[in-house]
């Protein structure tokens, strides 16, 4: 018998089930109700040491890495699509199992029947199918043609069925992008950890009993759609107990020890990436949930902690291989192949314990045995009562991975509870309570130049927006300007919700992600994310034109599409209220406008300020802006000071973008920063402390987000090739700063050696 | 005020006669002063002192190191001229931030103490503010540096960039002593000092200086830790933009070995250094 050989389940299986799954947990309101968060605040063990006890690589795993390495290079190599099956319209029991390597895989499951073979996603649009496979030479089974659209509508179909040319006009100049009105909209987290802790046969009844509330006197559209897709939850649940069948599992109960329990939410998860090709599919925070089941097993002597971290590994190996079909125009705005597997990591429960758990540092610990990698999206919830190993360790994997991102628990817990997670990169959401209806981004520094020219675009000279007055004169005035920026705003805000209105309704009618809105309660918050991108240019500009002069300079067409500024302005980034303020009050301003509009199911409005990769596509469909930026020029990534503009310190751009309220951003306020290790101290025990230091810091400022980069030697090499991708490099030597990129090549590997194995460490 | 004077109008080191340090207690009774010359500030350092820090650069020195990675920083009047009000204003804005990521104020330059009126009114208020305070100083104007000023200043961060006085001269074109009784008068104070120490191939690299150096800093009894620099060219550039000669072009950065062996000559005299 192979010494790595997975018992077979049928034998392991009728044992176990033997067993009481619950034994040994306190009880709560969770026995009694489908409630995670009961059952984790009833039974953490909240950990406060180091990182010491942490378990390395086993042999079995490394084995099994090294097989899907190998994959991921043949995928790479031919040119980012490995395989796709062409002919199955993917859904949660679509596909036969599949495996990386059977004997040794602790934790099993694939969207496919084989590793980074992509399935097909129909129903969001079949165009987008289309043009995906051709874009990667692959061709769609003839047999599709015959049922898409004709017999089958997709929700990309209803929604250009329904768009006002009012809309299409918005859409195409790229004052609203990213619209996920071809592809599922995504950012819903089902509460996964349910199948572990219930079964799905508990949750099936819980949703029966929900059915039975919706027995109505009155049945209405809105009584016959929560019983509509409450009926579909149930289907979408018992489809998810024949995919347990088919990795020989019996999901209809609950867990009964560690590696189950992993099991159970991963398979719940892996359904809601089979049914569903969301933009974002996040994981949820299930660590700590997690850790519960695994302490379990370790006081019962069943597992040790070299067994606990393989668990981890193998988990985030599935993670790391979920795949979409994506077009490359998809890939433009979202370059990198991203999934947004976010995992919500740490945090502090109500009661003021941390939901620190050794499984929190074993989530992470995955970025060291199994290396740096950008999926799952490992996020870590940030609170100065974090206890300080902890810390410590986020900041050591931090500086050698820049793998990990960072949000304020102690901003968001009183707005969302203790048991919230991430989804996509800044989105909190109550788990299993609170969904969003993802709305993309809308483009505030081309809107402000529709104020300026009377709504016509600068590029194309189409009236796009309304026929209002444009600024005419030499110079453009502060006041004028903003007086004419408002109805423009009101305007936008009013097109991109009726926008998202039509898109969520469509979805939910052709695309309802049934499987993980069934890992939801009856009745749930809805939010409206809208979202706004070009903020600092948007700022910067209406700051040149209230603090220097500019000149407009108009092309044939009369429409103002290059300025001339005249002096100095301050620029947002550099802890000055005058341009600050104005930052501030764009976000609050279009906040208000967006409030303004009745939304979809009543969901509460929020926004985002953030971009993700998509400034670089922004900045493209822009025109030259009033603050010097030229066309097609990138925007600064999310609510980040453009680049080479902050030029206070790493501490005076943190505070200008802590500033921004996240009252009126509750979808989430996204900062970028990058740092080379030498300037975060000489020796490690220092830059560990100053990493911590600076989140302190930020965090209390009120900031939401942060992105850590602490460059490698491979992104300084990769910065002298291109440096048009790091202008904001700085490096620090005791005392002295310079912008990487001004160097000169020589003096370039000069830092590149002195900071990665150079004389000072 | 005389000196101070001199010294703003010092000429390149290797020329012309030698500086003096004298500065003494030119001011006995302290007025105010409304402004200073400023080079640069960052909100943010890591480097220049404990936990996440504001950092001013002053602009004057009265040294010519040959190394020197600021040269734009020599002379006063090249710099700002900024009022203490607005400095002060910026700190306090800071001052939350600094506090909990567990830093605070350094003023380096240039030499802080070339402004020693600017510079003491700056963590006078910083004190006030209950910040962490930080001087980055050669040493070299520490008579400057009044009893009422140390109180207000919690860290010093002391270059000495040679241990005899022909090196130093040849380093910086100034004396040593002055710097070593500023390191005494310090000692007798009990304020807490963080050693620096560039490492230049060719010139700073004698290893029975270090030795002395080493044992003078751990007779001291106040260094808290010693950072030996290794040399870099990164000021090369700013050099030629100031129309000077670079000296050390044909000059290496030490390898790894010497600067962990100089780190080890201060270790094996009970000193952390790194």
């Amino acid at each position: 018998m192979n010494v790595y050989a997975r018992e077979p389940f049928d034998t392991i299986d009728t044992e176990l089930s033997a067993q009481d799954p619950w034994r040994g947990f306190l009880p709560g309101t969770w026995t009694r109700e489908i409630d995670v968060r009961s059952f984790i605040i009833a039974n953490v063990t909240p950990f406060e040491g180091d990182a010491s006890f942490l378990a390395g690589i086993t042999p079995r795993t490394a084995d099994l890495w090294e097989k899907l390495k190998l994959q991921l290079k043949a995928e790479r190599d031919k040119g980012g699509v490995l395989d796709v099956d062409v002919s199955t319209p993917s859904s949660i029991t679509s596909h036969k199992a599949g495996y990386i390597a059977e004997d040794l895989e602790q934790i099993v499951g694939l969207q496919t029947d084989a590793p980074l073979k992509r399935a097909i996603m129909p129903f969001g649009g079949y165009r987008m199918v289309k043009n995906g496979l051709e874009a990667y030479g692959f061709k769609a089974d003839a047999s599709l043609d015959k049922v898409f659209p004709k017999l089958r509508k997709t929700h990309n179909d209803a929604v250009f069925d329904v768009y006002t040319p009012e809309m299409l006009a918005c859409r195409k100049s790229g004052v609203i992008t990213g619209l996920p009105d071809a592809y599922g909209r995504g950012r819903i987290i089902g509460d996964y950890r349910r199948v572990a802790l219930y079964g799905v046969n508990r949750l099936i009844e819980d949703k029966q009993t929900q059915l039975k509330s919706f027995e109505l006197a009155t049945i209405d559209e809105d009584v016959l759609r929560a019983r509509e897709e409450t009926a579909e939850q149930i289907k979408a649940l018992k489809e998810l107990v024949k995919l347990g069948e088919i990795y020989g599992f019996d999901l209809t109960r609950p867990a009964v020890n560690g590696r189950e329990a992993v099991q159970w939410t991963y398979l719940a998860y892996l359904a809601a990436v089979k049914e569903a090709n969301g933009a974002a599919m996040s994981l949820g925070r299930v660590s700590s949930f997690l850790d519960i089941f695994i302490q379990r097993d370790i006081a019962e002597g069943e597992l040790n902690e070299a067994e606990a971290q393989e668990l981890f590994d193998h988990f985030v190996m599935k993670l790391r291989i979920v795949r979409f079909l994506r077009t490359p125009e998809y890939d433009q705005l979202f370059s990198g192949d991203p999934t947004w597997v976010t995992e919500s990591i740490g945090g502090m429960a109500i009661d003021g314990r941390p939901l620190v758990t050794k499984s929190s540092f074993r989530m992470l610990n995955t970025l060291n045995t199994l290396g740096p990698a950008p999926e799952p999206n490992l996020t870590v919830l940030w609170s100065e009562h974090l206890p300080k190993g902890f810390r410590d360790f986020c900041a050591e994997t931090s500086i050698r991975t820049s793998s990990i991102q960072y949000e304020n628990d102690d901003l968001m817990r009183p707005y969302w509870g203790d048991d919230y997670g991430i989804a996509c990169c800044v989105s909190a959401m109550r788990i299993g309570k609170q969904m969003q209806f993802f709305g993309a981004r809308a483009n505030l520094a081309k809107t402000l130049l529709y104020a300026i020219n009377g709504g016509r675009d600068e590029k194309s000279g189409a009236q796009v927006g309304p026929t209002f007055a444009p600024v005419v004169g030499e110079y453009l005035d502060y006041e004028d300007v903003k007086a004419k920026l408002i109805p423009m705003m009101e305007w936008l805000a009013r097109v991109y919700v009726n926008a998202l209105n039509s898109i969520h309704y469509m979805h939910d009618k052709y695309m309802y992600e049934r499987i993980e809105m069934a890992l939801h309660d009856r009745d749930i918050l809805r939010t409206m994310a809208c979202g706004i991108a070009g903020l600092s240019v948007a700022a910067d500009s209406l700051s040149a034109i209230k603090y220097a002069k500019v000149k407009i300079i108009r092309d044939e067409r009369g429409l103002a599409t290059d300025f001339e500024i005249e002096g100095d302005y301050p620029a947002f980034g550099n802890n000055d209220d005058r341009v600050d303020d104005i930052a501030v009050w764009l976000t609050e301003t279009f906040m208000g406008c967006i409030r303004k509009h009745k939304t979809y199911r009543n969901a509460m409005p929020t926004q985002s300020i953030l971009t993700i990769t998509s400034n670089v596509v922004y900045g493209k469909k822009t025109g030259n802006t009033p603050d010097g930026r030229k066309a097609g020029q990138p925007f600064a990534p999310g609510a980040n000071p453009m680049h080479g503009r902050d030029k206070n310190g790493a501490v005076a751009s943190m505070a200008s973008v802590a500033k921004l309220p996240y009252a009126h951003a509750q979808d989430g306020i996204s900062y970028t920063f990058s740092i080379v290790p030498s300037a975060l101290g000489s020796t490690e025990e220092d830059r560990v402390n100053n990493l911590d230091n600076l989140l302190s810091g930020y965090f209390l400022q009120g900031g939401h987000h942060i992105n850590v980069n602490v460059f490698d030697r491979e992104t300084l090499v990769d910065a002298m090739e291109h440096p048009e991708l790091y202008p904001q490099l700085t490096i620090r030597v005791s005392g002295y700063a310079v912008n990487f990129i001004k160097l000169t090549r020589e003096q370039q590997l000069d830092v590149i050696s002195r900071t990665f194995h150079g004389a000072s460490n | 005020m005389a000196h101070q004077t001199n010294l703003l109008d010092i000429r390149d080191a290797h020329g012309g006669a030698p500086v003096h340090a004298d500065g003494g207690h030119a001011h006995p009774a302290r007025r105010p002063v409304a402004h200073g010359f400023v080079h640069s500030k960052e909100a943010g350092g890591a480097v220049d002192g404990p936990g996440i820090r504001y950092v001013l650069f002053v602009s004057g020195c009265p040294l010519r190191c040959l190394y020197c990675h600021n040269p734009d920083t020599w002379h006063m009047r090249k710099g700002k001229e900024t009022s203490v009000r607005e400095i002060v204003a910026e700190m306090a804005s800071y001052s939350n931030f600094l506090k909990r990521a567990k830093g605070g104020i350094t003023i380096t330059g240039g030499e802080p103490l070339t402004q020693v009126e600017f510079t003491a009114e700056i963590f006078h208020a910083a004190k006030a503010m209950g910040l962490h305070t930080a001087l980055d100083t050669s040493g070299f104007l520490g008579k400057r540096v009044t009893d009422e000023m140390l109180e207000d200043i919690d860290l010093v961060l002391l270059d000495i960039k040679a241990f005899t006085e022909e090196t130093y001269f040849e380093v910086t074109g100034a004396q040593l002593q002055p710097t070593l009784d500023f390191a005494r008068r310090l000692s007798a104070k009990g304020k807490k000092i963080w050693l620096r120490y560039v490492l230049v191939p060719g010139l700073t690299d004698k290893l029975d200086e270090i030795e002395g150096l080493a044992a003078f800093a751990a007779e001291l009894g106040v260094v808290e830790r010693v950072d030996v620099l290794p040399f870099h060219k990164l000021g090369e550039f700013k050099w030629k933009e100031c129309g000077r000669e670079y000296k050390l072009a044909e000059t290496e950065p030490p390898s790894g070995e010497l600067v962990e062996k100089v780190r080890s000559i201060f270790r094996d005299h009970g000193l952390k250094a790194g």
